[in-house]
């Protein structure tokens, strides 16, 4: 898919990255004046991974999140007034107010949810891969997480059975340097995390995560393999985030320097200035316009909302 | 509740497993296995036998040595509309897989809603009796049973391990089945038809009007045992199997202690914290504590990992003998 010279995709994409980067600026500020509470994980500069892997999917793909699940939800097609409602704790909400940022999920769209246990959702996606290999189906499960949960045993044995059973599932790495202040040159020997994947006997792709294009064309090529019956792909996607790890984050590990570096390398303005002539001024204009109005309209519906009722807290411990 | 009337023939209690395995691998396509060495090997305890040879490596799927990624395949494929049944080899190994089940299986429903559910078993030889030491002897019910969003089933029985492991897969949330290892070998009448328990129904296995002892697991067969040798004193004891802890059916033990007026609780888990604690405070809480003529008794496990050598295995967790010795001393000094 060329999101570059083809205003389709290009639009989408633009208009998705824009979404979740106006969403995640939207309940960082609701955080900020006490009207959202709990903690939350921003995404907020690594906007370009979960749209170029989820452009790459299908309808009945599955993908599994992470606690800094806000853009993959949003980019596998979740709605944000659900969304919003799920983090200002509504009955509306995706998860009826049980659930919050760190475990959102849409299964309607596939999304099998976030996960507060860092590498937890691995093995669940291998085990999705798995229910679709057995049904003779054609889904394929995309696997998000970061560099952090490589070093958890639920990875290792999460990537191995994917790949001595050949599932259909695709590893994406969001490489964004830290997990919480542990850098990855402090834990990790290996160069590039995709070097991990020789170790499983799978193909290992390092690309720039900045470049929704990159990872698109990574994860693309990975999906294609994952429905051909030739296992899983680990992709890396080297990105940044550019807030703290989470609400009480004072940013002691990393310097000033190093993030406006970064900042510079933003994903949306350098993707807007490659498809400058593909979309026109106007339509760039138009896809952020849109993406403010839409959250807008999200934060309005989810604030019309009744609040989740503890009446029915017992309810869903146990499924009927 | 199985009927009087169903056909019913001899099997052990690893032949009961098996079968309910075979019929609900062939009354429903999404149930599959998965776990070390189910496959050709047969399961380390043998319970899944020759099914490989009848359903195929696809469902009866030998895995690497795992556990947390087996209990992790099985939630994602359970989410995605299988229905897997997971062996781990002893329960002491689900300890690897700890995240799996209370974190990821036990919450996910509850996480998201009700929006998706996780319709696992997870199957695990449990207990002490083989000499196999303190990591492979556990009995670890408690861990599982303290967890919202789980169902623990320890059947007692060839007929319980068969009809609530159907019921346990037909269920809609992940069920701990804890089968004990002692128990494998045992047989009994087991039914015919595939018709599953009902999770949540304790058995009444006998009926005295001295006391009323509560066992579950492999104490089940001792408290019996030990009625017998009682009865033989003129002490009437009563025996009730709660069969699955969670959801607990305390009703007929709350009637039988009100009629008896004296409950002794025995497990095989050490005493701190056990599942007999949670039944003790059922008991007090309920109106049989009116009715107690005695301080209520637990006979349970030593605060002790489980010893390698026979005679310190036999002293840790209660005997046949050690529970008419309790019994006896209920009711003499009360
Ligand atoms: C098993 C587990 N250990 C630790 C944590 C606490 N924790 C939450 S996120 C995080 C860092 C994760 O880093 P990474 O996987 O790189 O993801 P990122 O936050 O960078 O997106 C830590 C340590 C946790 N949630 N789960």
């Amino acid at each position: 898919m060329d999101l570059i010279g083809d205003a389709g995709p290009a639009r989408e994409a633009l208009l998705t990255m824009w979404t979740i980067r106006r969403f995640e600026e939207a309940v960082d500020d609701l955080f900020a004046r006490g009207l959202m509470h709990g903690t939350m994980h921003l995404s907020i500069g690594q906007e370009a991974v979960p749209v170029g892997a989820c452009l790459a999917l299908s309808e009945g793909d599955y993908i599994t999140s992470t606690h800094r699940g806000h853009g993959h939800c949003i980019a596998k097609g979740a709605r944000l007034d659900e969304m919003m409602a799920e983090l200002l704790a509504k009955e509306t909400g995706y998860c009826r107010g049980r659930g919050g940022s760190m475990h959102i999920a849409d299964v309607a769209t596939g999304n099998l949810g976030a996960n507060g246990i860092v590498a937890g959702g691995v093995p669940i996606a291998a085990g999705a891969g798995l229910a679709v290999r057995m049904r003779g189906g054609q889904e394929v499960v995309v696997s998000f997480f970061g560099d952090g949960a490589v070093n958890e045993g639920a990875w290792h044995e999460g990537v191995n059975l994917a790949a001595v059973w050949d599932l259909p599932v695709v590893f994406v790495c969001e490489n964004n340097h830290y997990g919480m202040s542990m850098s990855v040159s402090r834990a990790f020997r290996v160069k590039q995390l995709s070097e991990r994947a020789a170790a499983y006997g799978i193909p290992g792709v390092t690309v720039d995560g900045n470049d929704p294009q990159a990872v698109h064309d990574a994860v693309a090529d990975a999906v294609a393999r994952a429905r051909a019956g030739e296992g899983p792909t680990l992709v890396e996607a080297m990105t940044y985030r550019w807030k703290g790890h989470s609400k009480s984050d004072k940013n002691l590990y990393r310097t000033r320097e190093e993030i406006e570096q970064w900042r510079e390398r933003d994903p949306i303005a350098r993707f807007e200035q490659r498809v400058a002539n593909t979309l026109g001024d106007q339509e760039i204009q138009a896809c952020r316009d849109e993406a403010r109005e839409r959250v807008r309209a999200a934060i309005r519906a989810a604030n019309a909302a009744p609040d989740a009722s503890a009446e029915s807290l017992t309810e869903a411990v146990y499924a009927k | 509740m199985t009927a009087v009337a169903e056909q019913t023939r001899t099997l052990t209690y690893a032949e009961a497993v098996r079968e309910a395995l075979a019929q609900a691998m062939t009354a429903d396509e999404r149930v599959f296995l998965l776990g070390e060495d189910v496959g050709t090997y047969g399961g380390a305890f043998g319970v899944t036998g020759d099914l490989v040879h009848r359903f195929g490596e696809e469902r009866i799927r030998d895995t690497p040595i795992s556990e947390l990624g087996i209990v992790g395949a099985a939630v994602g494929a359970a989410l995605a509309g299988m229905r897997p049944v997971v062996e781990i080899q002893f329960s002491d190994f689900t300890a690897q897989a700890m995240d799996q089940i209370v974190n990821q299986a036990a919450k996910i429903h509850f996480m998201l809603g009700g929006a998706a559910t996780v319709p696992m078993v997870l199957r695990a030889p449990t207990g002490s009796g083989t000499g196999a030491a303190a990591q492979h002897s556990q009995s670890l019910e408690a861990w599982f049973a303290h967890v919202p969003g789980l169902k623990v089933v320890m059947p007692a029985t060839p007929a319980d391990a068969k009809t609530l492991l159907l019921a346990a897969i037909e269920d809609p949330n992940p069920v701990i089945v804890l089968e004990h290892k002692l128990l494998y070998k045992q047989s009994g009448p087991v039914p015919e038809a595939a018709t599953p328990a009902r999770l949540g129904e304790a058995a009444v296995r006998r009926t005295g009007a001295d006391l009323t002892i509560v066992a579950t697991g492999v104490m089940v067969s001792r408290a019996l045992e030990a009625a017998e040798q009682l009865a033989t004193d003129g002490v009437e004891a009563s025996v009730i199997d709660p069969r699955t802890l969670k959801p607990l059916d305390a009703q007929p033990i709350v009637d039988d202690v009100i009629r008896t007026g004296r409950a002794l609780l025995v497990q095989e888990a050490p005493k701190t914290a056990g599942f007999m604690a949670e039944i003790a405070a059922t008991i007090g809480e309920s109106p049989a504590f009116g009715h107690l003529r005695a301080p209520i008794a637990r006979l349970c496990g030593l605060d002790v990992p489980i010893p390698y050598a026979p005679q310190l295995e036999r002293a840790a967790v209660p005997q046949a003998g050690d529970i008419v010795r309790a019994a006896a001393d209920l009711v003499r000094r009360w």
